[in-house]
């Protein structure tokens, strides 16, 4: 029993990191119906910065993680606005080829500049190196810290899409995007806003993941990447909580799975989940069909 | 004799209701016009009948061959086998194949050699394509396409991709043919170039006809009888005389002011 | 007319011949060492993933992710059947064995997965492959992520030409047919083509099984050549590199890819020691190509001796107006 809930912890905390970057992937979807394969570098970038912030700019885990975010912001941005604005009116075939090709480009450029290897987070100290017990379950103030964000970011988040008037917009161009445009949004802006507030997510689940797991490389962002595009497929995509959903529930299926199961398999399941879910209900778990117009 | 029933359609798209409890029956033979104002729900009809779209509710029976069968929520491409065929209102052609492969196209489902003979070329292959081209090239030649066979559909104007688009519906053998404004964006002395065409594959392939049109003067002039469909129902059915006076017909056209004043 | 239709076949045959023998004779005289037919081997390997990959999403227009899973299957059990018959029938059956094990799983996979739209196929082939690799890591009978090696060699340049030719001929071949228009038709419009008769999913599934069958044999031409595989060979990247060839060489041409597999090879010969200044010029590639032209080298044309006399009629009729 102690060892199912010490499970449930650790699927929750690595649900929390496939929610985060499974949130772009949701909101680049809804509102430009594109599998945006960079996100998951953006993640990787994210965790690099924070890296950098806190070896060679000696920061603390606070400052880092925003100005990761605040980075991958812009990063998000520039991909967007040079990759693939131009693209709005080509095929969708020929969008998804060029995120593949600026995904690859990220990739192996980054790994130009600080090289394949693996590199190692600075240990934490003071009180994110606490450990708590209760009964034979472990908790880790990384842990709590990964949850904690997560819940603050994503209020943040269903603030900004419910409440303000560029969340208004990000639906209302998702919705229909010619309406949208007659209706006097400024589609462009809306989108750019739509990336730079997934990459925000993006960056900080990166540095979330190089104080967890301790060890970033360039291309750490490309499972993760694919399973949290797994998890925005489950919940159903371009829905902000089917996201969430999604994450949690690939987090956790995946840590059992190591748990309880074959660990090298653990992979292989999220990707059969996928492709169940995608023959069983395409549309996910909160999404609705619909059919092309004839 | 009937060759296609439609008994109480309904196809309901969330709350909805784009058609409900629509009643049509095409006599073998018959040309029959469709018309309504804007989203009465005709191409919705079309696609039902077609098997684009899976109706909620009813039922349709295409007779082929005096065999009755009921063809609802079948997919498209068995409807098409059972012989009902359709042109789009907003021209689908396949815009980058040649003209003659739009039409080759269209009679896939009756080609008489297999895959191994498709994958080395052999004699069945050289005889079945021959004879798809002969038959091809004779139904362009109705809509004096022929010349045109090796050009890319999306380079033929636009009254020209309309006709290639009855061929295309027409290689497929089709005993009913569906046609979705075949004369939308036409000038008067086309669309009357289009209406004795009309007149005349019907004769010639036995067709019966229906047919969705805003111009009146080619409903009015072609078909036998018209229905009226307004809001997903029918609202009157009869002879383009008696549409015309009809004091429903012209509410729903003209709306109800005509009828206050 | 069918004289000059077997005149023209007589000429592609003789064309043919005339690359095999070229190309034997550079290997006989060593003016082609080793070095340079592993990069022949490469070429025909790539010529048939990328027309075989074409045929799925150039001329089908699905978009598969999944390419490098099928060469895979190939792969694998071509590698273990040769290793267990180590003779020339053991090498061909080993060869047909895989694609059809490749065949067979992309019929299976195909089935259930082709009624996803565009990009939700392309994520579903990708996580196809994934799990194919991931078995691959953890079977027995193909030792892991250690891989196999001292697969017996049997490939050599004829074998290679046999296989390359005859993958091209009948892709070609069936795409000039009824059933190949049939698969055309679904990349142009899928609910006309319906409408038209055309069963869809039959034929989606016929095009993705052939693709898979295809990319086996270019497995198995790997496992011969290469004799050592392991399982990190066959990942994403693997797929993206076909892709790249196909969307450089034009997707819906098969001149195209056979051009864009001679080029890239060539290049990623030379860049052999800089894997990660290849793949950034790759990603590069793609960008660009999407952003300013995205039809790539060829568009959907071909290249075939008619084209030229197309070129000079034109030209004929030009001067005589004048």
């Amino acid at each position: 029993m102690d060892n199912f809930l010490q499970q449930v912890i650790n699927g929750i905390s690595l649900g929390s990191i496939y929610a985060l970057i499974a949130l772009g992937y949701t909101m680049v979807y809804g509102i430009i119906k594109l599998i945006n394969f960079a996100h998951c570098d953006v993640y990787m970038l994210g965790a690099y910065i924070g890296y950098f912030c806190m070896t060679s700019l000696k920061l603390g885990v606070f400052p880092s993680l925003v100005i990761a975010m605040l980075a991958c912001t812009i990063i998000g941005v520039l991909i967007e606005k040079i990759a693939y604005k131009p693209l709005r009116n080509a095929t969708r075939i020929a969008v998804l080829i060029t995120a593949i090709g600026v995904s690859l480009f990220i990739e192996y450029g980054t790994m130009r500049f600080v090289t394949a290897n693996v590199r190692a987070y600075p240990p934490m100290t003071g009180w994110l190196a606490e450990r708590f017990k209760i009964g034979n379950m472990t908790i880790t103030a990384q842990q709590i810290l990964i949850v904690a964000s997560t819940i603050v970011l994503v209020a943040l988040l269903q603030f900004i899409v419910k409440k303000t008037k560029m969340g208004k917009a990000m639906r209302a161009v998702s919705l229909d995007k010619d309406a949208a445009e007659l209706m006097g949004i400024n589609v462009n802006s809306t989108i750019s806003f739509t990336f730079a507030l997934g990459s925000a997510l993006a960056g900080a689940a990166g540095v979330l993941v190089g104080i967890y797991y301790n060890s970033i490389d360039p291309l750490m962002g490309v499972i993760p990447g694919l399973k949290a595009f797994v998890a925005a497929v489950f919940g159903g995509i371009g829905i902000i909580p089917g996201a969430m959903i999604g994450g949690y529930f690939i987090g956790t299926v995946e840590v059992f799975v190591s748990g309880y199961g074959n660990s090298l398999y653990k992979d292989a399941v999220v990707f059969a989940i996928l492709i169940i879910i995608l023959i069983v209900k395409p549309a996910g778990l909160l999404g609705k069909n619909t059919k092309e117009k004839v | 004799m009937a060759i296609l029933t439609v008994k109480d359609l309904t196809k309901s798209f969330g709350g909805l209701t784009a058609v409900s409890k629509v009643n049509l029956e095409l006599q073998q033979g018959e040309l029959v016009g469709l018309i309504g104002p804007n989203g009465a729900g005709k191409t919705t009809a079309f696609n039902l009948l077609t098997g684009v779209y899976e109706p909620t509710a009813g039922k349709i029976t295409l007779t082929k061959n005096g065999v009755p069968k009921e063809i609802q929520g079948l997919k498209p491409y068995t409807v098409c086998k059972d012989g009902l065929a359709r042109t789009f209102q907003n021209i689908r052609l396949f815009k980058d194949l040649t003209v003659l492969d739009n039409v080759r196209i269209a009679m896939n489902q009756n080609v008489k050699y297999g895959l191994m003979s498709s994958f080395l070329h052999l004699p069945s292959y050289a005889k079945a394509e021959k004879e798809l081209e002969k038959k091809s090239i004779e139904l362009l030649k109705i809509f004096h396409l022929e010349g045109k066979k090796d050009e890319m559909a999306k380079n033929l104007p636009y009254g020209e991709q309309r006709h290639l688009e009855i061929v295309r519906a027409l290689a497929t053998e089709p005993s009913v043919l569906l046609l979705d404004e075949p004369a939308a964006g036409m000038n008067p002395a086309e669309t009357a170039q289009l209406t004795e065409l009309i007149q005349s594959i019907r004769e010639q392939f036995n067709l019966t006809i229906l047919l969705i049109e805003h111009d009146m003067s080619l409903v009015m002039k072609i078909c036998e009888r018209i229905y009226v469909l307004d809001y997903g129902q029918i609202i009157a059915n009869g002879t383009p005389e008696e549409i015309k006076t009809n004091k429903r017909v012209i509410e729903a056209y003209l709306g109800e002011e005509v009828d206050n004043a | 007319m069918k004289n000059i239709f077997k005149h023209k076949t007589l000429q592609k045959f003789i064309s043919i011949l005339i690359t095999y023998a070229a190309i034997q004779g550079l290997i006989t005289v060593g003016i082609i060492d080793d070095y340079w037919q592993a990069t022949l081997a490469t070429i025909c390997i790539n010529i048939i993933l990328a027309v075989s990959l074409n045929l799925i999403t150039g001329f089908t227009g699905q978009f598969s992710l999944g390419h490098a899973g099928f060469m895979s299957i190939g792969a694998y059990v071509c590698a273990i059947i040769t290793i267990s018959n180590p003779t020339t029938v053991g090498f061909i059956g080993g060869i047909i064995a895989g694609a059809i094990a490749a065949a067979l799983i992309g019929a299976l996979v195909g089935l259930p997965t082709l009624r996803l739209r565009g990009d939700y196929l392309a994520i579903a082939t990708l996580g196809m492959a994934e799990i194919i690799k991931i078995i691959f890591l953890n079977l027995e009978i193909t030792n892991g992520a250690a891989g196999l090696q001292g697969i017996p060699q049997f490939v050599n340049w004829t074998w290679m030409f046999v296989f390359t030719v005859g993958t091209v001929v009948i892709i070609a071949n069936f795409l000039k047919s009824s059933h190949g228009r049939a698969c055309i038709s679904i990349r142009e419009d899928e609910i006309a083509a319906e409408s038209m008769g055309v069963n869809t999913t039959k034929y989606k599934v016929i095009s993705f099984t052939m693709g898979a069958f295809f990319a086996g044999i270019a497995g198995g031409i790997y496992a011969s050549y290469f004799y050592f595989l392991k399982p990190d060979l066959f990942g994403f990247l693997k797929s993206v590199d076909v892709l790249v060839i196909v969307v450089l060489g034009g997707l819906g041409s098969i001149s195209g890819s056979i051009i864009a597999a001679v080029l890239l090879a060539i290049i990623s010969t030379f860049l052999q020691s800089f894997s990660e200044v290849r793949m950034i010029i790759y990603a590069l590639l793609l960008i660009v190509l999407m952003l300013f032209r995205p039809q790539g080298l060829m568009g959907s044309k071909e290249i075939s001796l008619s084209v030229f006399k197309k070129i000079g009629l034109k030209s004929k009729r030009g001067k005589e107006e004048v």
